[in-house]
């Protein structure tokens, strides 16, 4: 493990750790300078990987068992009494479990809760639909005064809890489960709450992605790029909501097509957001969404789901192909605003 | 130390004057869930005029004691208490209901100065109630919680998650009251899923357990202050309560759980209360 001490924060290499585990470790970074800061759990201390933090901080680890409705609920509490809760648990029993503790007791009184949502889309594929979540995105969403965050990776994730913590009212963070790609190379390229990051400049198409999905638009894009000469611009919109209005708008202008990838349902996550910005503009352009088809997921691997669900690199390169020669219509003035 | 017989007198007067205030809301309102808030009116009364540590002119000072009404149903009857207190101009409550009112039926505690936790749906304020003592315990500060249920509340599994929890992190600076009723909206709670033996519950999820009659001053008082005597768990106080308690013609009425009066009912309705019925 690589752990260098950077000017402000420690650094943890996300090659060998995975994002639970960055987690568990940038919290415990965290809750060295802020004493507001614990940590709850429902049983799922060595899943959601706080355990590290538990070692460091025992008296600030509230496990409530196996008991999600009472976790958000004390959590409510808690910051009521000025703490900062970071909860984590499974994006299948924060977002559906316990979505009335999340909406009525943190949501709606506005409090300072922050929700790390572990095994988030069918990154626990093996374990089967139950413990698949691909809905969370849609839900958290719709709640108003949630922040909605899905990180790329390990290095994402840690300025996502970094940013949460600076960030005043609930936040709700989705974690894969293991080791997932990674496709930052460091932490350092300019992570801001709601601002989209840039991973590959392009002209012909965007490929707008979130968590793994932005790994594997990565690697789409190369193979593109080498075997058929088109230019895929990448978007990592790790910021569901508040979401980047201007950048989806830009790559609408400049490119008139645009791939949501997402490891989530089709209907109401990312690709759901990306189209309400695009049709409040007005602006006519190519547009597909890549994920489940309004499904169950099916079991396995996540490397084979997400070949299956069409959201890995040859997925998106295939779904890039048949995009590239769809028909819309194109605004007329459009040539003299491009 | 035990209420004394004119702290008991000032108390039961108190208590009438609210219940009226509870009367002209549930008028202004358009129609309240007046029966469950008159059978609370005692509890809340002895809470807010004798035992919680309080600066209305300043709502969130950091060391008050803490209010969960997790019967948020009973905001009708919480509303008058806090305008009382001074919290905020009784005049408001005309507009209780009303298009953009701060007041709802369940009380908003972003909107409502002296609402320690927005409720309504129920089996939520016990575990808020819960993370507030634990919050307390863990910054080592030293008031009180205190959590109100309703009976047919306590059908929810939520609220068994919390007093399991209650009891497992040994929180004795968190008291619960259960209003007794013994209705709920379709009809009594033993028909429609009974609750009995509801002590026994309590205490077999290791709480202290103290069963009064809810609208006896000197129970309520000695009740109170076992619980804030006792180390090591929780207390919940099964309050034995009468619906519609104090208004002749909604006393133990189904019907009165929720209701609309005019300005005539009104007059009846508070005949009934200050006349003494009890």
């Amino acid at each position: 493990m690589t752990e260098v001490t950077g000017t402000t924060w420690n650094v943890y290499d996300a090659n060998t750790l995975t994002q639970a585990e960055i987690y568990g470790r940038v919290l415990c970074d965290l809750a060295e300078a802020d004493p507001r800061i614990v940590a709850l759990t429902a049983d799922l201390a060595r899943s959601t990987k706080i355990g590290v933090f538990q070692d460091k901080f025992p008296q600030r680890v509230f496990n409530v068992g196996i008991a999600e409705q009472d976790l958000f609920g004390i959590a409510a509490g808690m910051a009521k009494s000025g703490l900062l809760p970071f909860v984590s648990t499974m994006s299948a029993f924060a977002s559906m479990r316990a979505l009335e503790q999340v909406r009525t007791d943190i949501c709606y009184q506005n409090l300072d809760v922050k929700i790390i949502a572990t095994h988030g889309g069918v990154s626990f594929g093996q374990a089967g639909t139950t413990h698949h979540c691909t809905e969370d995105i849609a839900i958290q969403r719709a709640l108003a005064n949630m922040c909605v965050i899905v990180p790329a990776d390990g290095w994402e994730t840690a300025n996502a809890v970094r940013a949460a913590v600076q960030r005043p009212g609930p936040v709700y963070i989705r974690l894969g489960r293991g080791f997932e790609p990674t496709h930052y190379e460091n932490d350092d390229y300019g992570f801001e709450i709601g601002k989209a990051v840039t991973i590959n400049e392009g002209t012909d198409i965007t490929v707008i992605a979130c968590g793994v999905a932005v790994y594997h638009a990565a690697e789409a894009a190369k193979l593109l790029k080498d075997q058929d000469g088109i230019s895929v611009r990448v978007l990592d919109v790790h910021t569901i909501k508040p979401i980047d209005e201007e950048a989806i708008l830009k790559a609408v202008t400049e490119t008139r097509r645009i791939l949501v990838v997402e490891e989530h349902n089709v209907i109401g996550g990312l690709g759901s957001a990306v189209a309400d910005v695009i049709a409040a503009s007005g602006k006519g352009c190519a547009f597909a969404k890549s994920g489940l088809p309004d499904c169950y997921s099916e079991v396995g691997y996540p490397e084979d789901l997400y070949a299956h669900y069409c959201i890995d690199g040859d997925g998106i390169v295939g779904t890039v192909r048949e995009l590239l020669h769809r028909e819309f219509e194109a605004d007329e003035d459009w040539e003299d605003e491009f | 130390m035990p209420l004394s017989a004119e702290e008991i007198r000032s108390l039961q007067a108190k208590a009438k004057q609210i219940r009226c205030d509870m009367v002209d809301v549930t008028v202004w309102a358009g129609g309240a869930h007046i029966g469950g808030a008159l059978s609370m009116t005692d509890v809340l009364t002895a809470l807010y005029y004798h035992y919680l540590n309080l600066r209305p002119a300043e709502p969130g000072w950091p060391d008050r004691d803490r209010f969960v009404l997790s019967k948020g149903h009973g905001g009708v009857g919480f509303a008058p208490v806090l305008a009382d207190k001074g919290y905020f101009d009784k005049e408001l409550l005309k507009e209780f209901n009303h298009f953009k009112s701060p007041f709802g039926m369940h009380l908003d505690g972003n909107k409502v100065p002296g609402v320690d936790a927005s409720t309504g749906s129920l089996g939520h304020g016990l575990s808020m109630a819960l993370g507030m003592a634990l919050g307390a315990r863990f910054q080592k500060q030293t008031w009180r919680t205190y959590c109100l249920l309703g009976d047919g509340e306590c059908d929810e599994g939520s609220v068994w998650e919390a007093a399991m929890a209650a009891h497992h992190f040994k929180v004795d600076t968190l008291t619960a009251f259960v209003d007794r009723n013994q209705m709920m909206i379709d009809g009594r709670t033993e028909d429609i899923m009974s609750l009995e033996p509801l002590a026994a519950k309590w205490t077999a999820f290791g709480w202290e357990v103290r069963e009064i009659d809810g609208h006896d001053f000197a129970q309520i008082g000695e009740a109170i202050e076992g619980a804030q005597a006792t180390k090591g768990a929780p207390t919940v106080i099964i309050c034995n309560t009468v619906k519609g308690k104090g208004v002749d013609f909604m006393e133990d009425q189904v019907k009165w759980h929720y209701g609309s009066i005019d300005s005539k009912l009104a007059a009846r309705a508070k005949a009934s209360i200050t006349g003494g019925v009890s």
